[in-house]
């Protein structure tokens, strides 16, 4: 067990470094979001509701994780390295776990920006929100790290993986926009963590035929 | 000890190898020759492991997580320093004493110095030398090696020809255009159509 979280230690470490020396990633991230939220604001008009500010950072925060998602393997498979990864004895699935923390960690950081962003332009930021925000970020993490390798084998990988990855999101939409608006944001909060508990076993456990032929 | 029988290979309708039978011992060399397009690469890929058969079986009884792989590509992180490369695959390949291991074959070709700069300030020469430590630094038992001469200087060529000349007990299969730098150390050849 620390031999493999020792791999998914190292992993995780690797994609983080090379985002510090590239900035490939997470500026295109923060400028995206920002971007959105500013255009969300003037889009809506002025006494548009609660609900409907709720449902813009939403799709804000997804279209924003799909940056992150589309590059996480494009590298990867671009400069060769997943063959050396896979031809590597570890455990295939610490790749996928490594890969999953780095994209939590770039998720964290446009959030980092995104919400106190919102709270200027929009309204508070409840504990609703942030706990919302953050069982979702686990969901998006584990199932778009999965979809993301897959759609980086394709030539149309940047088309392949929004169509992949959105339907799959709407649970997160849905449970994400519930637990910032309803009157009992605990149900979806669990609805929340069911998902990313199913999508995360899910995940890591097919990743290896996703990887292999 | 590889031991392939009917082996082929198709992308889609292309057929790149097809019926290939093959049987190389523990410890055995095999050079494989043929022009352009013949099939070594997917044939070195197919024994990596990094390609399914379409048809036919193949064997390999040597430990497939101590399989050394060199390919067209040197499969290393251009962000990562020669070092952290080397490092990270020696954490994912349990390369036991991975600190010295590392300095030992960063040294043996040259790039000791060069430890610290990002692979992506290499030349394709130094690229070729560090994926040579990368596929070295786990000491494999099945050493695979793809044009492994390719951007070499004088230098790293004669650096490689002794780890070949040293490689006894190793199962080794290297594809070549440039068969007479191998065919000293080869025990078997195969020529690909």
């Amino acid at each position: 067990m620390t031999g493999y979280l020792g791999d998914v230690a190292a992993l995780a470490r690797k994609d983080l470094l090379v985002e510090l020396r590239t900035r490939d990633t997470v500026p295109a991230m923060l400028l995206f979001v920002v971007a959105a939220l500013v255009v969300f604001h003037f889009a809506l008009p002025a006494e548009s509701s609660r609900l409907a500010a709720s449902g813009m950072l939403w799709i804000a925060l997804l279209f924003t994780a799909l940056l992150a998602l589309v590059r996480a393997f494009v590298g990867e498979r671009d400069q060769g390295t997943l063959d050396g990864l896979i031809l590597a004895p570890c455990d295939r699935s610490a790749i996928w776990l490594g890969k999953t923390l780095s994209v939590l960690a770039f998720l964290l950081f446009a959030e980092a920006v995104a919400l106190p962003a919102f709270a200027l332009f929009y309204e508070d930021v409840t504990w609703e929100l942030v706990a919302g925000v953050a069982l979702a970020n686990v969901g998006i993490a584990a199932v778009g790290t999965l979809l993301g390798a897959m759609a980086a084998a394709a030539r149309a990988r940047e088309l392949l993986l929004p169509l992949l990855f959105l339907p799959v999101a709407i649970p997160l939409v849905v449970g994400g926009v519930g637990a910032t608006v309803a009157d009992d944001p605990g149900r979806y909060l669990a609805f929340l963590a069911l998902y990313d508990l199913i999508f995360a076993i899910l995940s890591w456990a097919s990743f290896e035929y996703v990887v292999t032929e | 000890m590889i031991r392939a029988s009917g082996l082929g290979r198709r992308f889609g309708e292309r057929r790149v190898l097809s019926g290939l039978d093959l049987s190389l011992d523990r410890g055995g060399f095999l050079l494989v020759t043929g022009p352009n397009g013949a099939g070594k690469t997917t044939l070195l890929r197919l024994l990596a492991g990094l390609l399914a058969p379409t048809e036919g079986a193949l064997e390999i009884q040597e430990d497939r997580g101590r399989t050394g792989f060199l390919g067209h590509e040197p499969l290393v992180y251009r962000e990562l320093t020669a070092l952290e490369n080397l490092d990270l695959y020696g954490r994912l390949y349990r390369v036991s004493e991975r600190r010295e291991r590392t300095g030992m074959l960063l040294e043996r070709f040259g790039l000791w110095d060069a430890r610290g700069e990002l692979a992506s300030t290499f030349s394709r020469g130094m690229l070729q030398r560090l994926a040579l430590c990368r596929t070295l630094l786990h000491d494999p038992e099945l050493l695979l090696l793809d044009e492994p001469f390719s951007a070499l200087d004088a230098g790293g060529a004669e650096l490689l020809q002794a780890e070949l000349a040293d490689a006894a007990g190793r199962t080794v299969v290297v594809a070549s255009h440039q068969p007479d730098r191998i065919a000293p150390h080869a025990t078997h050849r195969l020529a690909l159509a």
